[in-house]
């Protein structure tokens, strides 16, 4: 075999998969350098290189406070969805109990149906509970944290579940022969060695909440409380063309933590299974 | 909620038969300290949540919302205490948010789109007529006349009104709504010369620039008394008016005092009609049965053009899902062999527009698809009018989609590929298969099992994908024949602008039109995920 067909075709489609990738982003990048910060004066190269754009975005709007909101949000709602959603991927996985097929079928019908038509639903419950708990009720941090929550099971337990599956049950017999509790062998043998999946699950969370836009859209009116997506939709949704630099300035920021957490967790997607206990 | 306490309850496994079950008796199971403690803990947080939950519930005397509240509770506490029912202890913390924030959800509006709830029918058949008396009010000679400022006790440019209105015979200051007038207690406001408020503890007033900016709310804003309404007449000053119209439950209508004209209640429509048929814009609330359902199928105007927009619906729907996840396929491919040389650097650079904000992306996108000043114009050297003609817009949005999506498909190919033993694909080769034959008689079909849920639920959620045209195209270009629905138009876009659109917000209709789409949705997830269960069977 020729270098290319085993290596070189690798490298060929990764770098314009790349290219293709970059490219709209770069584009982002130059914009935000663009001191002039209009949209038609903005090239796909960088143009220029000026902070001017970062330093209004903070002096003309509560960036920060929305940044903070977005990864207490963010962050929270990806660990327990991670966490509430192994746990019935084990149960799905490893036991057998009646209505386990319709449970698994309805957790997929369940998340189809249109949520943001369901939205006026949302808003008159949560209109009650602003009533009868102001701590969880529009405007706080916890109210939107808990609704996100309600999506937690859904597509996170399917992908999850394959992956139990593809764990030898031999493991968790032979635990139960040497006197575990089922509760050790979730803990003990089963999170461990299914780490990648629960890193890959996770980032999807973390990502899917903080680009989630219409539901908070409605439920955080107040300033301070606004997640990224709401307050930087309020930026471009009256001026477009002369608001474009500080929008992609404040774009580039708001995709920094998706990369650090991406860059965290790369390490147990690359190592997970292959250096596991199910090799031996 | 986890459990470490022993158990392997009768729940946990079917013995096979031919193998050694475990027969050591449950007793035997050692308590261990770590797991009792934690769910001590738990569970006391649990009961201290619920007591919590329960002081508001007790003092606006929610009985059903308490019992439901005691039970689930109760249940929770019975649960982990229990050695029984195993799976139910994975199971229940998850299915709780669940069952409260998304099948509660679904419940509301299966149970509105039998309505006729929207703008107009919004309350009781009392609240509208509330709001006849209240926008009938004019002013007549004698009116008693308040100072006003006006407040919100939320955010200044969007926060609920309120009005602060001082009696000038009294001084006595008063807050009013909506639900009506209720005085302020002496000192918490404090009064300026001209007799209005400045600043009371609970509310924001409102500078001279705020309130005009709210102008026509403050105009249309109406707070109900005994025999009329206060309303402003500019900024500052308010005035009792008379009510003009009025309810009569004699004859179950509305009569004007001035004209005699009368409307009468029509019960089935939720609207007091006048006898040539002239309904007054403020209805109530009543069940229509089905009529919403029935005008999807007989409204030439919504079931017209839905044949065409489905048909591109499900264009796009494939269209997005086959596209990335060939794309995202091929990536993952490629990069799966110990062969290639900085593969994390790929992915990171891959990876990257999946981590930049999808909304912020699609907004950027449809600025580079810009006619005039746009970049992909820029580059090509072309003056194209991209979202101007049906097939180019409907390129655009797939390949916008292509660019956010493959990098998902790429993340769970990856993910699904590192799950598959590198032994089957040795083995292939050991026995002469070629890369392509190993990868279609093998990696292919494990990859499928993984990943047709994925599959199904992206299609699921690209069949709504809302943001992709509603921040790109708004579903355009319209024909100029009919400008009700444009050629990129999903139906959920297309119902989006009929239900909230410039005709005001009809949330029965909407809600109709959302479970006929879910319906639609569900019944192709459904049959393909039949589909896979015959495969899952096969492989696992």
């Amino acid at each position: 075999m020729t270098w290319f067909s085993r290596v070189g075709w690798r490298h060929l489609v990764a770098l314009l998969a790349v290219a293709f990738s970059l490219f709209p982003i770069l584009f982002v990048v130059s914009a935000a350098l663009n001191p002039v910060g209009t949209l038609s004066s903005t090239e796909l190269v960088p143009t220029g290189a000026s902070l001017t754009n970062f330093g209004e975005l903070f002096s003309r709007t509560a960036f920060g406070r929305w940044f903070v909101n977005s990864l207490l949000i963010a962050g929270v709602s990806a660990a327990a969805a991670v966490f509430l959603s192994a746990l019935a991927a084990y149960a799905f996985s490893r036991m057998r109990f009646t209505g386990r097929r319709v449970g698994l079928l309805a957790l997929l019908l369940v998340q189809m149906f249109p949520q943001f038509l369901a939205i006026v639903a949302i808003f008159l419950i949560f209109t009650t509970v602003t009533d009868l708990w102001p701590g969880i009720g529009f405007n706080t941090p916890w109210g939107l944290l808990l609704l996100y929550l309600g999506t937690a099971l859904g597509v996170n337990t399917w992908l999850m579940k394959g992956f139990f599956d593809t764990v030898p049950r031999e493991l968790d017999e032979s635990a139960t022969m040497d006197g575990a509790t089922h509760a050790q062998i979730f803990f003990r043998i089963m999170l461990p060695l299914v780490s990648p999946i629960l890193a890959v699950t996770g980032l999807l969370a973390f990502i899917g909440t903080i680009n989630e836009f219409l539901i908070a859209n409605v439920f955080l009116t107040d300033t301070g409380s606004k997640t990224l997506s709401v307050g930087m939709w309020g930026l471009v949704a009256g001026e477009r063309n002369n608001n474009f630099g500080i929008f992609c300035a404040g774009t580039l920021l708001t995709a920094v933590p998706t990369v650090l957490v991406f860059q965290y967790l790369q390490r147990y997607i690359v190592s997970g299974l292959t250096s596991g206990a199910v090799k031996g | 909620m986890p459990t470490q306490l022993p158990g392997a309850g009768p729940g946990l496994r079917a013995p096979r038969p031919g193998r050694p079950t475990p027969a050591r008796p449950r007793a035997d199971r050692p308590v261990t300290l770590t797991g009792l403690v934690v769910k001590i803990v738990l569970l006391g947080l649990t009961v201290g949540i619920a007591i919590w939950a329960a002081f508001p519930l007790i003092q606006t005397r929610a009985w059903t919302g308490l019992a439901i509240l005691a039970l689930t509770t109760a249940g929770l506490c019975y649960l982990y205490l229990t050695r029984r029912h195993v799976p139910a202890k994975y199971l229940v913390p998850g299915t709780l948010f669940l069952i409260a924030f998304q099948v509660l959800p679904v419940l509301y509006t299966v149970s509105t789109s039998l309505t006729n709830f929207g703008d107009g029918h919004r309350g009781s058949k009392q609240e509208a007529i509330v709001a006849i008396q209240t926008a009938s009010v004019v002013q007549v000679p004698g009116s008693a006349e308040y100072a006003l400022a006006v407040a919100t006790t939320g955010d200044p440019a969007t926060g609920p009104l309120v009005f602060l209105v001082t009696d000038p015979a009294t001084g006595a200051v008063s807050a009013g709504d909506a639900e009506g007038l209720r005085p302020l207690q002496d000192g918490a406001a404090t009064v300026n010369s001209a007799g209005r408020v400045t600043a009371a503890s609970g509310y924001t007033v409102l500078n001279a620039g705020q309130v005009s900016a709210r102008g026509p709310e403050v105009a249309e804003f109406a707070v109900p008394t005994a025999g009329g309404a206060i309303r402003a007449t500019g900024l500052s000053r308010a005035y009792e008016g008379k009510a003009m119209r009025s309810y009569d439950p004699g004859c179950d209508c509305v009569r004007d005092a001035t004209s005699g004209r009368t409307w009468t209640a029509d019960p089935a429509n939720g609207s007091f009609v006048a006898a040539d048929g002239e309904r007054l814009a403020q209805g109530w609330r009543v069940t229509v049965g089905f009529r919403n359902f029935a005008r999807i199928i007989t409204d030439d105007s919504i079931s017209g053009p839905f044949v065409r927009t489905l048909g591109w619906n499900f264009l796009f729907a494939i269209g997005s899902t086959g596209g990335t996840f060939a794309l995202g396929l091929l990536c993952a491919l490629a990069l799966h062999s110990p062969r290639v040389r900085a593969t994390n650097v790929y992915r990171v650079l891959l990876i990257l527009p999946y981590a930049m904000p999808s909304f912020a992306m699609l907004l950027v996108w449809r600025d580079m698809f810009n006619t005039d000043f746009g970049l992909v114009n820029q580059l090509l050297g072309l003056q194209v009018d991209w979202f101007g003609q049906s097939w180019s817009a409907r390129a655009a949005v797939i390949l916008v989609q292509l660019w956010l999506g493959y990098p998902y498909m790429f993340l769970v190919a990856t993910g699904a590929l590192q799950a598959i033993p590198r032994e089957l694909t040795e083995a292939t080769s050991v026995d002469g298969a070629t890369p392509w034959q190993s990868f279609r008689k093998i990696t292919l079909p494990l990859l499928l099992v993984a990943l047709s849920p994925l599959l199904i639920s992206s299609f699921a959620y690209n069949f709504n994908n809302f943001n992709a045209i509603y921040l790109t195209t708004e579903g355009g270009p319209f024909p100029s024949d009919n400008p009700s629905v444009g050629a990129t138009d999903l139906l959920i876009t297309y119902t989006y602008r009929l239900a909230f659109g410039a005709a005001g917000a009809q949330f029965g209709f909407a809600a109709a039109i959302s479970i006929f789409i879910f319906a639609l949705v569900a019944v192709i997830s459904a049959v393909s995920f039949r589909r896979t269960r015959q495969q899952e069977e096969v492989y696992s």
